[in-house]
């Protein structure tokens, strides 16, 4: 997608063919996505590739802020947690309500606690917290993840762009967020289920979730959502903003001289990575079941940059091969050899920034412009 | 006398101690094309720096038009007028030319405003125009880094003409190229400055001698003397300064 980048008034034929070229390869994902997985997986395998697709999400995002702005955050893991939270606040409500389902027991009936997350009576939290009250309806549910994590990440991220605190720096507050979120979770059980995260959903509006119907659904949804979330980013980097990014991400001083504000514009793909992450959090949640610390701290934002990398750094739809292509080779790696997998990804993130710094989609970039004969 | 587009007063910079402008009063009027010259370490660029909000100073006031320029920081400047060109050609090495020239029209740089943009036929226009101007037109789908570093400094001087700045900031705009390069940047310039007010820092004193109405020698971040080329060039304290050492 990278070569899509180009403006109107240079649309020389090479321009032309990277049009094509980001068109074709949507198309691609988008059938493959729509059409391939759901034909040729069992439910099983399609519910796996639902998982890596929402991690895909941010992915997605973290090409735009790191490929194109130059942000390298670690800790987008804050924003999927957000989501995947916010979501699961929403089942477990809904779960609790029923009185049918495993969360709302007969003891908490007997003890007067009807409507009561199982997990808040095992820590004692008698009342349920006034934070949690409005997420037993689906429309704040639905607007607070879009709305929430864009904005906690455009007001924490402006405040350090304005302070001109960029690049590693950047980083490493990132990454501190990503280390404070896991352990408040962790610390607070009686409000966020600690450790154990908040699992135990049934329905979602009434649906039952464990059906292989309603498990396609959701994965069509999934797949439906990234490919607007990817053409989103493709929208983005077409338009003049993406080359303000560029510039930003190459000579920010000099942009303020061609008098754009950078930290406006960092701040604002930032908010759009965190929407991207907090979309991939909230259907994680739905379909996987559960909300978690493990996938909100360090390590899985860490992970997430890989996907984007090995995916290519420059390209939207790279990355969401990047987190199928890891997302896989981690269950089977998982299943085989579990002990090995961490030394596998840490191998697997040193070659590709030595060896392929734009990721696959780079390589296939190079193959194809030799193929033209174009060398580049 | 005409009205004054730059009014600096008593500007004082000190880095750690070391008054790199100390003190100086500088005035440029409208439309007037002024060279600023000065031995290393005199302080030009640091002056341009303060103008263009680069560097805040310690103390002084900088007025272009109404506007207290050391109250406000680089883009607003930007928006505000003032256009300056570095010593280094900085241009957006992974954009290309036509890219590059582009993201300097000066309208439509808010956030949602760069989102929605899409160039019309006048930016189309000006862009190639521009591109004509100054040397590029073949170049315009060629990424900036690929340029030689005369094309960047052009490019860079292209980039300003789309921002179509009242005052310029020019820092060393000929420094590196070649003596034909040269001939055609002095054109350049000589388009360019024209309804405008210029800033230029040179230290080819021929090429000073072509452009200039009025030079400003600087020392040690203070005003050494002002005038015109030739009276500048007889003043007894300039000629101790750059033969004395």
């Amino acid at each position: 997608m990278s070569e899509t980048v180009s403006v109107p008034v240079a649309s020389g034929a090479s321009s032309r063919r990277g049009n094509w070229w980001g068109v074709a390869s949507f198309g691609l994902l988008a059938a493959l996505m729509l059409v391939v997985f759901p034909l040729a997986m069992d439910v099983f395998r399609l519910g796996l590739a639902a998982k890596y697709l929402c991690l895909g999400f941010c992915a997605v995002g973290i090409v735009l802020i790191w490929g194109y702005g130059g942000i390298l955050s670690l800790g987008q893991g804050v924003f999927f947690g957000l989501g995947s939270y916010m979501m699961a606040m929403f089942l477990k409500l809904e779960a609790a309500a029923n009185a049918d389902s495993s969360s709302g027991t007969a003891l908490s009936a007997f003890f007067g606690q009807e409507g009561l997350p199982d997990f808040m009576s095992w820590n004692s939290v008698e009342k349920l917290p006034w934070w949690w009250e409005p997420f037993h309806h689906v429309w704040f549910t639905v607007a607070a993840i879009l709305v929430i994590p864009p904005l906690l990440a455009f007001v924490l991220s402006y405040a350090n762009f304005r302070k001109r605190v960029g690049g590693v720096y950047f980083s490493i507050v990132t990454l501190a967020l990503s280390a404070i979120m896991a352990i408040v979770i962790i610390g607070q059980q009686g409000y966020t289920g600690g450790v154990n995260g908040i699992t135990d959903f049934k329905t979602f509006l009434g649906h039952d979730l464990d059906n292989d119907r309603s498990k396609v659904t959701m994965y069509m949804i999934t797949a439906g959502l990234l490919l607007l979330c990817v053409a989103i980013g493709a929208f983005i980097l077409r338009s003049r903003l993406g080359r303000v990014l560029v510039a930003i991400r190459d000579r920010e001083d000099r942009v303020r001289f061609s008098g754009y504000d950078p930290a406006l514009f960092k701040a604002f793909i930032f908010a759009v990575a965190a929407l991207f992450s907090s979309i991939g959090g909230a259907m994680f949640t739905i379909q996987v079941g559960l909300a978690s610390p493990s996938l909100v701290g360090i390590v899985p934002s860490v992970e997430m940059v890989i996907y984007a990398a090995v995916g290519g750094r420059l390209s939207l739809v790279g990355a969401v091969y990047g987190a199928l292509i890891v997302g896989w080779a981690k269950t089977f790696f998982s299943e085989n050899f579990v002990e090995y997998w961490p030394y596998f990804i840490g191998l697997l993130f040193v070659v590709v920034v030595m060896f392929l710094p734009t990721g696959l989609a780079g390589l296939l970039d190079r193959l194809r412009g030799r193929a033209a004969g174009g060398g580049a | 006398m005409a009205a004054l587009i730059l009014q600096v007063d008593g500007l004082t910079v000190s880095f750690d101690g070391f008054k790199a402008v100390d003190g100086l009063n500088f005035y440029v009027e409208q439309d007037e094309l002024r060279c600023v010259i000065g031995p290393n370490g005199a302080g030009k660029t640091t002056l341009l720096d303060m103008i263009c909000g680069k560097t805040k100073p310690t103390a002084g006031t900088v007025k272009f038009k109404n506007l207290e320029l050391t109250e406000m920081i680089e883009f607003q400047i930007t928006r505000a007028g003032v256009g300056r060109k570095f010593q280094n050609p900085s241009v957006y090495e992974d954009l290309t030319v036509a890219e590059n020239l582009e993201i300097s029209w000066p309208k439509k740089r808010s956030v949602f405003g760069s989102l929605f943009f899409r160039p019309d036929a006048a930016v189309v226009g000006k862009v190639q125009g521009v591109a004509s101007q100054i040397f590029l037109r073949e170049q315009l789908s060629t990424k900036a880094g690929l340029l030689s570093h005369g094309q960047k400094q052009w490019l860079e001087i292209g980039m300003l003409l789309m921002q179509d700045p009242e005052l310029l900031l020019l820092d060393e705009p000929v420094a590196g190229m070649s003596a034909r390069e040269r001939e055609q940047t002095a054109e350049l310039l000589n388009g360019i400055t024209k309804g405008r007010s210029v800033v230029v820092i040179e230290h080819d004193m021929a090429f000073v001698r072509m452009i200039a109405h009025k030079v400003t020698v600087l020392h040690q971040g203070k005003l050494l003397a002002e005038g015109s080329m030739d009276d500048v060039q007889a003043d007894p304290r300039v000629i101790e300064t750059y033969l004395g050492h």
